[in-house]
């Protein structure tokens, strides 16, 4: 069950083409995840699957199922939403029953599902409140809660998290993917936080405009990007990006080395520059160093006991196993 | 200091309500007192406030002159049956022009609203002829329709904005959780709008209530409601103030009643969306 294969689909609205002919595989029990920046298609993707909206070409299977043209409720699919999207006229019970009073299942199995569902995401005391009278946090729980019940083919996720404050969505964060874990269901998440992305997915499907860019596990992401803005969106902070004279002397448009690939040395390296910003984290320092092939001033990650001071002149060395490069059209030369 | 100006502004606020409420209800307040006055003390010159013989005459005289309870029936029927049957037509229609909006949804709103903007008498005529041809002219039936229809537009209107402050996600999660379109109508939507939908309800039962173009020109004698009554009481055979204001007291009265109670369900009805 949660096997999903779109083939050939596209949608518009109206003149606007958000989706050009597009085909995904998502394999049973893979937690896949649609990332991109706002406006790239991944939330349309997503209801077009949940059948919330309609594909205006194409065809979406469930399980080998043509489901085109079925319903969002026949779909056997669970979605949870940015907004949790609970009913505020309802106690938390009546909310995560809602689904199972739809299917007209007997009052006792409701009872019993329900109680289930409460244990696992540590609701049962608030079976009895409002949604009004819930935390962020508690309230995301009960739209989870109201999703499990239903034992859905696929779970699909719409920035679930976007609502919640930093400390609280590290927390829901791990809480999903223990989810995915025990139910071994498979997980269409959309987020446009590459950190979520990278945590969380056995598949991460990156869309610009539409268009799927890459799809791949996050470290083969991470590694092996195959193309210039996949490999600027992928790793936190962003890859640096050169071009000119410096690009040229490896063959290449451009060229892209991360922040932790990058060596710093006081005496000697390949590229010189003056130390501009920095912040510690603790663990970490980033320096930004300006050079002269690079729009914006290199982000260079040293350990956090490296001590360099604004205006200090310092050589980088770029790792080069772990050096990009990228020809005229952004595209990955291997 | 800033104490005593709070205050100071508190008391012109309120001195300023009162004044302008007083006012608005003044016309009220005389059509009271004068059904408690005789018919002389109705006309005097200069005008008698409270100094006056306090009677019920009039009343007595109204009501054994015409069928009050009668009117009364016709008033609730054509009130209630026009406001019920307002309701079950808008809210599909609210539901789709807030839900599935299409490119000309404002449009039809904006056309549906510019009926109203139409002087009534300028279809009389028509719906005169329309009510012949059908057969009927002064039936209740006849005027919970064409009551219904004139109020149609303010109950669509005051639905769609209700509805319009419902989030559609809600929708779609009870879309996603199996729930038909009767069912996410009626567990969802009418459940989250009944406030809304009671401020409806209210606003257009008063509205037809003192509706009284329609139900004076297209009744006679069969379906004539409250406002009927009224009119019944400033006849040619000459003016008599007195039991005109006690028949009007009377057909206000239920409505006054009415309002007074559901006040506050009014109140926040019509701010309703005015302040997120």
């Amino acid at each position: 069950m949660g096997h999903i294969t779109l083939s050939q689909v596209t949608k518009s609205f109206g003149d606007v083409n958000v989706i050009p002919p597009l085909d995904l595989e998502i394999n049973e029990g893979e937690f896949v995840v649609f990332v991109g920046p706002s406006g790239c298609g991944k939330s349309t993707l997503l209801r077009l699957i949940a059948g919330l909206e309609d594909v205006t070409s194409g065809h979406i299977a469930i399980d080998g199922q043509d489901a085109t043209e079925v319903p969002p409720a026949k779909r056997g699919l669970a979605m949870v939403f940015q907004s949790y999207a609970l009913y505020p006229h309802m106690t938390v019970r009546k909310n995560i029953a809602f689904p199972l009073r739809m299917a007209k299942l007997d009052q006792a199995v409701q009872d019993k599902k329900v109680e289930d569902a409460a244990r696992v995401l540590n609701l049962t005391d608030y079976l009895d409140r409002r949604p009004g009278q819930l935390s962020g946090g508690q309230r995301q729980r009960v739209a989870i809660g109201r999703a499990i019940v239903r034992e859905p083919a696929a779970f699909l996720f719409d920035e679930p998290l976007s609502n919640l404050d930093a400390a609280l969505r590290v927390n829901m964060r791990l809480e999903i993917s223990e989810l995915h874990k025990q139910l071994d269901t498979t997980m269409i998440y959309v987020t446009h936080d590459q950190v979520e992305a990278m945590t969380m997915a056995d598949k991460i499907v990156v869309l610009r405009a539409g268009n799927i860019e890459q799809v791949g596990s996050p470290l083969e992401l991470y590694r092996r990007p195959q193309n210039k803005f996949v490999a600027g969106f992928i790793g936190s902070p962003k890859m640096n990006f050169l071009t000119g004279a410096t690009a040229a002397a490896y063959d290449a448009q451009t060229i892209g080395i991360r922040p932790e690939h990058l060596e710093v040395s006081r005496d000697s390296g390949d590229w010189k520059g003056v130390v501009g910003v920095s912040e510690h984290l603790g663990s970490d320092t980033f320096f930004h160093v300006p050079v002269p092939d690079s729009d914006d001033p290199l982000t260079v990650r040293a350990s956090g006991e490296v001590d360099l001071k604004r205006g200090e002149e310092i050589f980088l060395t770029p790792i080069q196993e772990h050096l990009h490069r990228f020809d005229a059209q952004g595209l990955a030369i291997r | 200091m800033a104490r005593a100006i709070t205050t100071q502004r508190k008391i012109i606020n309120t001195t300023a309500a009162w004044t302008i409420g007083l006012l608005i209800f003044f016309p009220i307040l005389w059509t009271i007192l004068t059904s408690f006055k005789t018919e002389a003390q109705a006309i005097s010159d200069p005008p008698v406030f409270l100094a006056f013989d306090w009677t019920l005459e009039n009343y007595g005289v109204v009501l054994e002159r015409s069928n009050y309870g009668r009117f009364l029936w016709n008033s609730i029927i054509i009130a209630g049956g026009s406001t019920i049957l307002g309701i079950l037509i808008a809210v599909p229609a609210a539901w789709s022009m807030a839900f599935v909006p299409s490119k000309r949804t404002k449009d039809i709103l904006l056309w549906m609203l510019s009926t109203k903007m139409l002087p009534a008498v300028g279809v009389l005529y028509p719906i005169y002829l329309l009510f012949i041809k059908l057969g009927i002219l002064d039936t209740r039936t006849g005027l919970v329709i064409v009551i219904m229809l004139m109020n149609l537009p303010i109950i669509v209107w005051m639905l769609y904005t209700y509805f319009k402050e419902i989030p559609g996600e809600i929708l779609e999660a009870a879309r996603m959780d199996g729930a038909t379109l009767k069912e996410e109508v009626l567990h969802i939507l009418t459940p989250m709008a009944i406030p809304g939908i009671a401020s409806t309800l209210l606003l257009n039962f008063i509205l037809a209530w003192n509706e009284a173009f329609w139900t004076l020109n297209l009744t006679a004698a069969k379906a004539a409601p409250l406002t009927a009554f009224i009119a019944s009481y400033s006849s040619p055979e000459g003016l008599f103030y007195a039991k005109l204001s006690a028949a009007s007291t009377m057909a206000i009265a239920p409505i006054l009643v009415l309002g007074w109670f559901s006040q506050k369900q009014l109140v926040s009805g019509l701010t309703f969306g005015a302040v997120k």
